[in-house]
């Protein structure tokens, strides 16, 4: 094969056993891999009613074809397993370096399965594989456990690993790689907790090959000269994506003080310019991902005071989360915050807006004094920032917050002030800016998310549609015309994004979607048949997850959003008077997918797709 | 003047792109294991550093080649250290004397370095930060000073 390395890595942590198979080929041509060929497996393997903490349940590392090559940012790697915040399809992917290393061990996926009886880690140097003691580990924070392992096993190990938070099931804990980059949602990291596995360290030596070697070069060449978009290479080249903080507040959609409005007043003192004040060695200077060419990340440090810290980031849905969400001000407590979360392993999407609920739950009288042990109001960076710290260890009502924001709300009668879909906590575009991606965040698989079907950025950052879809130019963000179909075909278009193994920043800043697919085509040598052929591929695999959820007792009921959004118009800002409007969306986005009205695939559509499963 | 691989570390983004250049180049694989080039990643410091051939004008791997494999040349304006695999028996003196870790075994019965591409190098080619040229090393003689001087300015600036 070529672009797979062809092998799987299976660790049975309740028998202590591995074992190596081959890929299936079928399995990677119709899923291709991370996100796809994790579904196909997680599909083929798992009963989707399983408690996602039992030993049933499993957890999967999938690289994709085009990890580990220099197809611009072919670095990723994607967590799938059946989430315990949301009880649908956890797809988490993360850059660094440990994916590609994973693929030169010689492996394009692992499957970890059970539950090992004590901690444990899993150690892969190319063939060797070993089930290593973790009790040291244990309760170590993702920087210290990623330096004992690189001491212990090999300075050049890649690690990828939990923090206090998975060890303790936060529900919205993930998994730390090359100290700071995160698999990040849908507590993917409590899963890998559940099993007792605190971290998995690999170094490979072998190469990956691709079907037409000077086909490859050239077409990554082309994928170079087209990547010099003005917004991604530009903006975010600059200070990374914390420059889209003050953007998104001109647009009236920054989510604030838990979504209530979409203009923060300190916007400017979070914004790019000012944490590239923090940023070490030079305002500009960024840190990539492995293969990248637009490096987005930046190493900050703040030196002294209550808020000290150092490490990656923030990024632009840090600063929204954990700043404007909880009407933080401070730029260095939503640093601190973010050191914190990437230590501890949490979310700091799922963190910021579960205490941002808290805090309107808190001023609206919901939430007493007596059960958070302090006052809890908007603003307050120093109350983020300690309860964060006892969310990762469950302390005190830090355990109520590790449950997440819908779990908090139902609790204390008010579900409604969880800004979630299907559970998952809402990132940074408060979806009354823009109808495509309000339908997006309704019925994207695993919930509220942002990055599994990118309309936002046509609606408002003036992003190339890829010429994906024929609308002849930028989308007015207030219209719900067209707007199904732009979300299904983005939808169906960033599957393939997230099985490729590259990262899906570098192709949304093509204004060509055939780069792409000839990066794919000359990596693996399939043939797609043009843009229909591969949003087929895409689509298979969104259908595959949307009957994971409905197997797992989702239902249309589930493709909703809170009664904020669909209700209560935004009260200022150019989105003033804007509500969500679904049900003029919906019923269309149905029939444009081939469901009932029901939201339930028909048997033509799955026998249009090559899906052989019944409900 | 001379052409030479010069490396910016202002400009290294840590992205090890240059790895894959140069493996994919002279293996046909992508495998970092094999590239010529290795970035070294400092990330608490945000400190980039690829580490390549410096084509020494007294060669220490030459210096201790027992069998006088290892030779100086000239590609495309550029002087470079190069390897006569004809000669070589793979007895890895010069990868214990290089200080820098820029030859290395490969093992296949020979030992390899960076020879420049014959004068093209693909990192080059590659790295879209631009933190390695392939130039008139002179060009770049007053690069280093004029960065000190900037920060003696803006610190005069600041004062």
């Amino acid at each position: 094969m070529n672009g797979w390395v062809g092998k799987i890595l299976r660790v049975d942590l309740s028998k202590n056993r591995v074992s190596v198979e081959d890929l299936r080929e079928e399995a990677a041509h119709d899923y291709i891999g991370g996100r796809g060929l994790g579904i196909k497996y997680l599909y083929d393997e798992i009963d989707p009613k399983v408690d996602p903490f039992s030993r049933e349940n499993k957890l999967m590392l999938v690289t994709g074809p085009l990890t580990g090559t220099n197809a611009l940012a072919g670095g990723r790697y994607t967590a799938v397993t059946k989430s315990p915040l949301t009880g649908a399809i956890a797809n988490s992917n993360s850059g660094g370096y440990f994916g590609a290393e994973l693929k030169y061990a010689g492996y394009d996926m692992i499957i970890l399965e059970g539950k090992a009886k004590a901690p444990v880690y899993l150690w892969i140097e190319n063939d060797s594989i070993e089930i290593r003691s973790a009790k040291h580990l244990w309760g170590k924070d993702s920087h210290q456990t990623t330096e004992l392992i690189a001491a212990e096993a090999d300075e050049d190990a890649k690690v990828a690993c939990i923090g206090p938070a998975g060890e303790n099931l936060v529900k919205f804990a993930n998994i730390m790689n090359d100290n700071g980059r995160a698999a990040g949602r849908s507590g993917v990291g409590a899963v890998m907790g559940s099993k007792n596995l605190k971290a998995v360290a690999v170094r490979g030596t072998n190469g990956v090959t691709v079907a037409d070697p000077e086909g490859f070069r050239e077409a990554v060449l082309a994928a170079i000269k087209e990547f010099h978009d003005p917004y991604m290479s530009q903006v975010i080249g600059n200070y990374g994506t914390s420059d889209v903080v003050e953007f998104s507040n001109e647009v009236g959609l920054l989510p604030t003080r838990n979504f209530q409005t979409g203009v923060f007043e300190g916007a400017s003192k979070i914004g790019g310019s000012v944490i590239a004040k923090y940023n070490l060695r030079g305002a500009t200077k960024t840190k990539a991902c492995f293969g990248c060419p637009l490096g987005c990340g930046r190493v900050t440090r703040v030196p002294d005071g209550e808020f000290k810290g150092e490490g990656e980031g923030p990024e632009y849905e840090t600063l929204g989360s954990l700043g404007s969400v909880c009407g933080v001000e401070n730029p260095e407590a939503v640093m601190k915050a973010n050191y914190i979360c990437n230590r501890m392993g949490m979310d700091t999407i799922s963190a910021g807006v579960t205490i941002g609920c808290a805090m309107e739950l808190f001023e609206k009288g919901y939430l007493p004094e007596k059960d958070v042990g302090m006052s809890l109001k908007f603003g307050d960076g120093q109350a983020m920032v300690h309860l964060l710290e006892n969310a990762a260890r469950r302390k005190g009502f830090g355990d109520v917050i590790a449950e997440g924001s819908y779990r908090l709300a139902e609790r204390y009668g008010h579900p409604e002030l969880s800004m979630t879909a299907k559970k998952l906590e809402f990132p940074n575009y408060d979806p009354r800016g823009g109808q495509g991606f309000a339908l997006a965040y309704a019925t994207q698989n695993r919930g509220g998310c942002h990055i599994r079907n990118e309309v936002h950025c046509v609606e408002f950052f003036g992003i190339s549609l890829m010429g994906i879809i024929e609308t002849g130019g930028s989308l007015d963000r207030f219209t719900t015309k067209g707007k199904p179909e732009v979300t299904k075909r983005f939808q169906d278009f960033y599957c393939m994004i997230d099985s490729s193994g590259i990262c899906n920043f570098i192709i949304i800043g093509m204004p060509d979607h055939n780069v792409f697919i000839n990066l794919m085509e000359k990596g693996t040598g399939l043939t797609f048949g043009g843009l229909g052929g591969f949003l087929n591929t895409g689509e298979r695999i969104f259908n595959l997850e949307r009957l994971f959820n409905l197997k797992a007792g989702l239902t249309s009921k589930d493709d909703t959003l809170p009664w904020r959004m669909l209700e209560e118009p935004m009260p200022e800002g150019p989105g003033k008077g804007h509500v969500v409007r679904l049900n003029e969306m919906l019923p269309e986005y149905y029939k444009l997918r081939g469901w009932t009205v029901k939201g339930v695939p028909t048997g033509r559509k799955l026998a249009e797709l090559g899906i052989s499963t019944k409900l | 003047m001379a052409k030479a691989l010069l490396v910016n570390l202002d400009k290294c983004t840590g992205c090890r792109s240059c790895e894959l250049a140069c493996s994919f180049k002279h293996h046909g694989e992508f495998n970092p294991s094999k590239s010529n080039i290795q970035v070294s990643i400092f990330t608490e410091n945000a400190f980039y550093v690829p580490m390549v051939c410096t084509q020494c004008d007294k060669p220490f791997c030459g210096e201790v080649c027992p069998t006088g494999a290892i030779y100086a040349a000239e590609t495309n304006g550029a002087y470079v250290v190069l390897v006569d695999k004809e000669k070589c028996v793979g007895c890895k003196m010069c990868t214990l004397a290089c200080p820098f870790g820029a030859i290395t075994y490969q093992s296949n019965g020979c030992v390899q370095k960076c020879n420049l591409c014959e004068g093209n190098p693909e990192c080059v080619t590659f790295c879209i930060p631009g933190a390695l040229e392939f130039k008139d090393w002179e060009l770049r003689t007053a690069r280093k000073s004029r960065t000190y001087a900037e920060k003696i300015y803006h610190q005069k600036e600041a004062d």
